[in-house]
């Protein structure tokens, strides 16, 4: 198992790449994926966050990313007029976007990319990670509608078509 | 502890329900002092909002006295009674700091789903279905406040708790709608709806300068309560026709804002409301769109129509044609209350806003079915029933 130091590092090793990998996605049309619906074609996923590039060009990157370590490749560049940092991330392997109805199940390949990203973006901006759970409530009767939400809340915040 | 909860499709129940805690560190517990039904409530307690669960805890206008902190909160100390802003917003990302707070990019922890009916997600709200967060409503004795020092703000000593519950919800909505909607000096103001919402949005373009405004709606209590306590005109909708009057006012020209403060089940007579109804009722259009057609007919050219009332997902026969041949502007909003309340404080403390006489109803939790059945059938002239958790 990958230790969080190592993945740490193993991020540092790459942030050189990611400037080479930037240039080629943008020049190189052959290194884009295929369109799929409400997915852009590079496979960036990506939130603008309201902090200095400087922040995060360091290879210093929020936990919920550095755990997913040489899985991500990173990309970091200012907004324009002073909206923040955009930070995008995208699986290196290339896996295929899941179906739209996965990705609103957050049950995609990039789930945990996403989560990730919201994630970091709280860390940065608020320095907590909000949770609702537990949420006082009272009966929950078993019916399939009522399921059905719950099965979608828990995935939720996976969810989503950034 | 004993709470008012969504049970079903126009079923509301009172039950036990788990004492909330601190979960994060910008966390208050707030001990409830009086909590409001709202217009939008309605919107869930009739099924037109479908991410609710049973067992959900309603609510998201109240106030209270702070029980307890979490250990990130630097503003607020136990004891301290303080009005609490409907949306969780985190104050920090880039659309707080714009002062659009609604709009948050952090405040529902449930982005998945907003992001999948509108593309993107917006801030959540307490009490206001999984889809807005999943946070549980004021109807109970306490409720969990997360980002605090944003979003709950101490009552000066001279406004009471009837009054200052208000700047919860209905005021700062109010206040958003007609800001965002550019209200200047001089302007005749027209607004669709007499409830909480529609009496603030009228009081809040009166405070920022219209020379005229004019609160349109069919109770007549209602209306009554415009004139007297707000000190707008009023139209009844069901007696006159409502662009001619308002075109007739304005010497032909039609209000320079309209501000639409009914939202997505919308009444009229006749037969545009039996045709709205029917697609409604068979999921051919989620909301009733009413009122904003006729708002966008009223407006003048080159006018802003605001909607302030809450639609939640596609409409039928959207004027499109007026809108871009009268060159409008068309803008619509949940509440920013965070940068407003302030303001309504201080108003309210000068007396300058007054809202006690919304609340028509106050009553315990143990009667929410009744406050809702009230409230919703307009029995007795409900304008908002209110639960106190302490009673």
């Amino acid at each position: 198992m990958t230790t969080q130091t190592g993945r740490t590092a193993s991020h540092t090793r790459h942030a050189a790449g990611s400037l080479v990998d930037r240039v080629r996605s943008a020049f190189n049309p052959s290194a884009r994926r295929s369109v799929v619906g409400g997915q852009p074609g590079s496979g960036w996923l990506a939130v603008t966050v309201v902090c200095e590039p400087s922040t995060l060009d360091s290879g210093d990157l929020p936990t919920p990313l550095a755990e997913l370590g040489d899985e991500i490749e990173v990309r970091v560049r200012p907004a324009p007029h002073g909206k923040g940092t955009e930070l995008a991330a995208r699986l290196r392997d290339h896996r295929p976007s899941g179906s739209a109805p996965s990705r609103l199940r957050g049950s995609d390949p990039q789930a945990d990319l996403r989560s990730a990203l919201h994630r970091a973006k709280q860390l940065i901006e608020v320095g907590e990670v909000l949770a609702v759970d537990p949420a006082p409530h009272g009966e929950r009767p078993a019916t399939p509608p009522g399921k059905l939400l719950e099965a979608w809340t828990k995935v939720a915040p996976k969810g989503g078509v950034r | 502890m004993k709470a008012v909860t969504w049970r079903g499709v126009n079923e509301i129940g009172v039950e036990d329900v788990p004492e909330p805690t601190i979960v994060n560190d910008h966390d208050i517990i707030l001990e409830v002092g009086l909590s409001a039904t709202c217009g939008s409530d309605l919107h869930l307690v009739g099924g037109y909002i479908p991410a609710m669960r049973a067992g959900d805890v309603l609510g998201h206008e109240f106030m209270g006295r702070v029980a307890e902190v979490g250990r990130g909160v630097t503003k607020h100390k136990v004891g301290d009674r303080v009005v609490v802003v409907s949306f969780t917003s985190c104050g920090q990302c880039w659309y707080c700091r714009q002062g659009l707070f609604s709009l948050c990019d952090n405040g529902n922890p449930n982005p998945g789903i907003t992001e999948a009916l509108w593309g993107q997600s917006i801030g959540g709200c307490y009490g206001y279905s999984h889809a807005m967060g999943g946070w549980a409503g004021s109807h109970a004795p306490y409720i969990r406040v997360p980002y605090a020092d944003q979003g709950a703000f101490p009552i000066p000593d001279g406004v009471t708790d009837e009054r200052a519950l208000f700047a919860s919800d209905a005021a700062p909505t109010g206040w958003t709608g007609a800001h965002q909607a550019g209200v200047r000096p001089g302007d005749v103001v027209a607004v669709w709806g007499a409830g909480g919402v529609g009496q603030m949005a009228a009081r809040a373009a009166m405070v920022m300068g219209a020379e005229r405004v004019v609160v349109i709606d069919r109770y007549d209590n209602r209306l009554q309560q415009v004139r007297t306590h707000i000190g707008a005109e009023t139209l009844d909708y069901e007696e006159v026709d409502v662009p001619a009057e308002l075109r007739e006012m304005t010497g032909g020209r039609g209000p320079d804002v309209c501000i639409e403060a009914v939202g997505m089940e919308a009444h009229s007579p006749g037969l545009q409301h039996l045709y709205d109804q029917a697609k409604q009722q068979l999921r051919l259009q989620s909301d009733r769109p009413t009122a904003v057609r006729e708002a966008i007919y009223a407006c003048r050219k080159g006018g802003t129509v605001f909607t302030l009332g809450v639609f939640g997902g596609l409409v039928d026969k959207f004027p499109l044609g007026a809108v871009m041949n009268k060159a409008l502007t068309l803008r619509g909003a949940q509440q920013h209350g965070h940068r407003y309340i302030p303001e309504i404080l201080d108003l309210m403390s000068r007396d300058e806003v007054r809202t006690e006489h919304l609340a028509t109803h106050v009553m315990p939790l143990d009667d929410g079915p009744k406050g809702y059945r009230m409230f919703k059938e307009k029995e007795d002239g409900c304008v908002r029933a209110v639960f106190r958790p302490a009673a």
